[in-house]
């Protein structure tokens, strides 16, 4: 008889020997008061009603569990599509913000900030600020700014006041690192929004569980469709992991089911110019976590690549590099042609624009074979129109 | 707790031997490698030889969380120039020919983790470093899995606490410290603020009040005599960082001690 593994985080913060709270002592205060209260606040009901009516009446939950008929010709297999795309602002990203939105008002916080690479998690916050009236700080490399301008112009339009974070390499780690001095700065009136299952505890913790709607729904919807509420195989992609930790949650203790993390390889593992951080990484500290995460023999952190920005973070949740560690999960790594190529099959196969880092999680079937009567859930965490451009680009459109 | 009361018959630390003195304390922090790849030792050298009674030696770190834009850009360069750990620890391997002062490294914990927190300590007793000051290192984990390393290799581990720090807290940090604490000065990164407020005294005179057992010295927001005086009223020292740091990058090495008795106002 073997024990059951435990995935889930303990009462100190760690899944196995990842998580715990890194922080300096000016982030203390803030990060204790939430790891004090985020459970109970979760756990009263008025809460929980507000939480429910907003996902269904404004972020309009429950997706569809969406049986990809065609798709599952080509690839042989029974394939569902979890349609996180067809949430209001177009990914998973709002799930989360809207947890934390209403835990931040719980706290008596009227300052939100927020980090984000693409744009996505920052116009999700963006919105949830604008429905609660709060004023909302959004940190963003001053290259993503460039890169992603509609974003930008979404979340100005949105009320947000949008701050290019100008050091180090003004991508998405500088953006949080931005975020995360602005914390130290304004330790009363501010709550951080973190946009993936990363951070300090009881951030990864968190917003695993305002995710992990997507795997609940799954659950009813498959057994709508197949008499059973679990698939062989769950798959999502990873950057930091906010998507993945909410298509597996509920999967975790059931053995039955198989997990499939897909990570941006970028141009190819060992090019030099990737993301796949569990191949890459080693044990560290990032942004408040002991995690895996790309970093030279010195411990320096180092700049990750992905064609998709979303998956272009140089660690990962401690969640999944618990799940990578123990063997649960089994981490797959796409390089940025094969997600186009299948984002493009999408396209063609199904009528769905895919979000180029959902694309990654798609571009599994090219490498992996199941079998005919596999049930296969895929997360379609985001949908492609803020990518028309790389899109085009890379398909000379 | 009797882990905490390092009483055994190894001479006292350097730390502990500075804070008896009947002086008001200036520590200054340099990030090393900065701003040119060698001038580590020199600037240590010329610190002490401007009377300084402290120094806090930076290793660079690429994503300093707590530090503000003037540290982040001196930690860039350094890193750049080619510092690393490995680097910092040849630099100082003669130090103690020509140094005597308290030397403490300053750095975030992924760079000592990685080189292993057992070889790093153990380096740094070999060199003659005294201390460290890791921010990101909580000091739950420190009780829990380090204290016991680095009090082996004879270093003191330095705390911080802000105004936000609760009374029980600052007891709890105080029963593990064994050196000083380093008490910063307002909720903010290195850098941010300069001078200080009602708040600011208020909160120094709180902290006079809770007869600690271990000495504070004051960090953040001191940038010239009239900060430095300030705290040092409420407090056995004070540092200064990212004024030092400015200075090194506008008038370079060579000018130390126009910066020294400036704060020290010998002029």
């Amino acid at each position: 008889m073997t024990e059951i593994m435990n995935y889930n985080v303990n009462e100190k913060g760690y899944y196995g020997e990842f998580g715990g709270a890194y922080i300096p002592e000016m982030l203390y205060p803030n990060v204790e008061e939430l790891r004090q209260n985020y459970l109970k606040v979760m756990a009263e009901p008025e809460f929980q009603k507000e939480f429910d009516q907003l996902l269904k009446d404004y972020v309009g939950r429950p997706s569809p569990l969406y049986f990809a008929k065609r798709l599952s010709e080509k690839y042989n297999a029974k394939i569902y599509l979890k349609r996180e795309d067809l949430n209001h602002t177009g990914a998973h990203k709002i799930n989360n913000t809207i947890g934390q939105i209403l835990m931040a008002k719980r706290l008596g916080k009227h300052r939100i900030i927020a980090e984000t690479g693409a744009g996505q998690h920052g116009v999700a916050t963006a919105t949830v600020c604008a429905l609660m009236g709060l004023e909302c700080i959004v940190y963003m490399g001053e290259i993503d700014i460039k890169r992603q301008a509609p974003n930008v112009a979404r979340m100005k339009m949105l009320g947000a006041t949008v701050v290019p974070a100008l050091s180090g390499s003004r991508t998405l780690k500088d953006a949080t690192n931005e975020a995360i001095r602005d914390w130290i700065n304004n330790p009363v009136d501010t709550h951080y929004i973190i946009g993936s299952a990363i951070g300090p505890h009881p951030y990864p913790d968190m917003v695993t569980k305002f995710q992990s709607v997507i795997s609940e729904e799954i659950k009813w919807q498959l057994n709508e469709h197949e008499g059973r509420e679990n698939p062989d195989y769950v798959v999502a992609c990873i950057g930091g992991g906010s998507n993945a930790a909410g298509t597996y949650y509920h999967f975790l203790h059931e053995p039955d089911v198989n997990i499939i993390a897909v990570e941006a390889a970028g141009l190819g593992v060992d090019s030099g110019e990737s993301a796949a951080t569990s191949v890459l990484g080693k044990e560290g500290i990032i942004h408040g976590c002991k995690t895996l995460l790309m970093q030279t023999n010195d411990g320096q952190i180092t700049e990750p690549y992905s064609i998709s920005a979303g998956l272009d973070y140089p660690g990962v949740g401690p969640m999944h590099a618990h799940l990578c560690k123990t063997g649960r999960a089994e981490f797959m790594a796409i390089t940025d042609d094969e997600a186009m190529k299948a984002g493009l099959k999408l396209c063609e196969l199904e009528g769905i624009i895919p979000a180029i880092e959902s694309s990654h999680a798609l571009a599994i079937f090219e490498q992996k074979s199941f079998k005919p009567n596999d049930v296969v859930v895929v997360s379609l965490s985001g949908r492609g129109d803020k990518d028309l451009e790389n899109y085009i680009e890379y398909f000379k459109i | 707790m009797d882990s905490c009361l390092r009483r055994n018959d190894k001479k006292m630390n350097r730390i502990n031997q500075k804070l008896q003195e009947d002086k008001k304390l200036l520590s200054i922090y340099f990030t090393a490698g900065y701003p040119n790849i060698n001038d580590t030792a020199t600037i240590i050298q010329d610190l002490e030889k401007n009377g300084v009674d402290m120094i806090e030696i930076g290793l660079p770190f690429s994503d300093p969380l707590a530090d503000g834009p003037t540290i982040q850009a001196s930690s860039t360069q350094a890193l750049k120039n080619g510092m690393t750990t490995e680097v910092l620890f040849e630099q100082l391997k003669d130090i103690r020919k020509s140094v005597s002062i308290p030397l403490i490294i300053m750095g975030y914990f992924n760079p000592m983790f990685q080189y292993g927190v057992d070889a790093f300590c153990k380096k740094c007793q070999e060199i003659g470093i005294d201390g460290l000051i890791i921010p990101d290192l909580p000091v739950d984990v420190y009780h829990e899995k380090y204290q016991t390393i680095f009090e082996k290799h004879g270093l003191i581990n330095v705390f911080l606490i802000t105004p936000q720090t609760s009374d029980e807290r600052i007891h709890y940090i105080d029963s593990i410290s064994n050196g000083f604490i380093y008490m910063v000065s307002s909720a903010s990164t290195t850098g941010a603020k300069v001078g200080f407020g009602e708040e600011q005294t208020q909160y120094f005179e709180r902290i006079g009040n809770m007869n600690l057992k271990n000495p504070q010295i004051v960090g953040f927001g001191i940038s010239n005599n009239q900060t430095f005086t300030q705290a040092t009223q409420y407090a056995k020292g004070a540092i200064i960082g990212s004024a030092f740091v400015k200075h090194v990058t506008n008038e370079g090495i060579s000018n130390i001690n126009h910066f020294i008795s400036s704060i020290l106002n010998h002029e």
